[in-house]
């Protein structure tokens, strides 16, 4: 079996199974709303500091939001060890990975879909103008959220407290991904809706290094 | 045995060395007079953390491929002794902001970076703490070293783009120059605590081997204990006599 097909077939296997429950997506879809709600009692902000700090504060429910997110996709494997099926199906090591990877992105890219907005709305910050290219910072971003987010669920899945270990892990390690993801949004919310290049850039790069790095490294994490 | 001592008393009589020249022989500072000292503990203390991680991230490296259980245990002992002179670091580093800058701390991209890099290990530490099985361990904990490293070059680009406010290195290739005697005085403390977290480093991957083969032993116990005990007499088919 190629690559590109087992990939596929294992994703289609992740989607058919969170759809039937559909409780990842509802429970992140709510916990994000409730971060946007006590940010207002929190800060009570005005719009123009709605747009000053808004993005920030949408990229923290999406980074915590993610980090939650990503936790039950190795640690359901392991309930009824399917992990070992997987393990043993003649498909490469990345594949699995990969699929992963390609669903939590999809759940992620659903659950903001509803989340931005209504940032929008609560927040009084037209998204009127900029929207392609916040689409685009937006997959970007959650790229790189959900590649090291399933990469470090991989390993948590097998540790003890690895719901509370994996936002640990993956947390500070997404720093530079949180630097480079609010610095575009701000200035794609300013005045002037300007896409920053050498932010977009280093997105990318951080996407590219990190995707690389889990396909060189997935057989090791397929036998831990 | 006694090559050890030796090592270590003369280890002991450099920091000693070391500490006076920083203290007495350097010559004072332009403008920031005492206070500067500090620059000869702060600085070595970061290039001991560096050789610390280099060394981290190559047993990590090592494992991976080779699969030979003292990499492991260097990836653990060195993770923690970068860990612990990270810690050294950011404390010193804070002690001499405190009355240059007039804070003790501000987000900067090189302490912003240091910073996440010392969460990142200490979340290693953590993950190391959490994971039960050691093969397991060792591998999965090295597919995160080797992450957490590759990710330190990318927190130290984007915090400079971010923002910064620590003075340019002024070793090498920084634009200013530096005192002759303030550059022996400062090679001395750097060969002086590099050594000090060799010895340390290499205490700490012994204790590491050891508290392996401790855990080796204790899951063979475990083991031969929860084994049903041999038949003999008395147990399995009862003997004409007993019935």
């Amino acid at each position: 079996m190629n690559f590109l097909r087992s990939t596929f077939t294992l994703f289609a296997k992740e989607v058919r199974l969170e759809f039937r429950t559909r409780d990842l997506l509802t429970a992140t879809v709510v916990f994000c709303l409730i971060i946007l709600v006590f940010f207002s009692f929190a800060f009570d902000p005005t719009p123009a500091e709605s747009r000053r700090y808004g993005p920030g504060l949408l990229w923290i429910a999406f980074f915590f939001a993610a980090s939650l997110m990503v936790s039950p996709s190795f640690a359901r494997e392991q309930i009824n060890d399917t992990l070992d099926a997987l393990r043993m199906a003649p498909v490469p090591a990345f594949s699995v990975l990969a699929a992963k990877m390609l669903a939590n992105l999809l759940f992620l890219l659903v659950a903001e879909t509803i989340l931005v907005p209504v940032f929008s709305v609560f927040y009084n910050v037209s998204l009127a103008g900029i929207i392609c290219r916040l689409i685009f910072v937006l997959v970007l971003g959650s790229l790189g959220l959900v590649i090291a987010g399933t990469v470090f669920s991989a390993i948590s899945a097998h540790a003890r407290m690895r719901e509370l270990l994996l936002p640990v892990l993956l947390l500070p390690f997404l720093t530079p991904m949180l630097i480079a993801a609010v610095s575009t949004t701000i200035s794609l919310f300013s005045a002037s809706a300007e896409l920053d290049r050498t932010w977009v850039t280093f997105l990318a790069g951080f996407d590219i290094v990190f995707l690389t790095a889990s396909w060189l490294l997935s057989e090791f994490l397929a036998e831990g | 045995m006694k090559s050890r001592v030796a090592i270590t008393l003369f280890i002991a009589a450099m920091i000693f060395t070391g500490g006076y020249a920083a203290l007495f022989v350097a010559p004072d500072e332009a403008t920031m007079h005492q206070i500067q000292r500090i620059f000869y503990f702060h600085v070595p203390v970061w290039t001991a953390m560096t050789t610390a991680l280099s060394i981290a991230f190559a047993s990590c490296i090592g494992w991976l491929v080779t699969r030979k259980t003292w990499f492991d245990s260097l990836a653990a002992a060195s993770s923690e002794v970068g860990v612990m002179c990270c810690t050294a670091g950011l404390i010193t580093g804070m002690l001499w902001g405190k009355p240059v800058w007039g804070i003790w701390w501000t987000w900067d991209a090189r302490l912003t970076s240091t910073f996440v890099l010392w969460l990142l290990y200490v979340s290693y530490l953590l993950l190391r703490e959490l994971l039960d099985d050691p093969y397991k361990r060792a591998t999965l904990s090295a597919v995160f070293g080797i992450f957490a490293f590759l990710d330190l070059p990318i927190v130290l680009f984007s915090t400079t783009l971010w923002r910064t406010q620590h003075p340019q290195p002024v070793l090498f290739g920084g634009p200013n120059s530096i005192n002759r005697t303030m550059l022996d005085v400062f090679f001395l403390c750097m060969i002086a605590i590099v050594a000090v977290m060799i010895l340390i480093l290499i205490d700490r991957f012994r204790l590491e081997q050891l508290r392996l083969e401790a855990e080796e032993l204790r899951v063979e116990i475990e083991s031969r204990v929860a084994e049903p005990a041999p038949m003999g007499v008395g147990q399995g088919i009862p003997l004409k006599g007993q019935l």
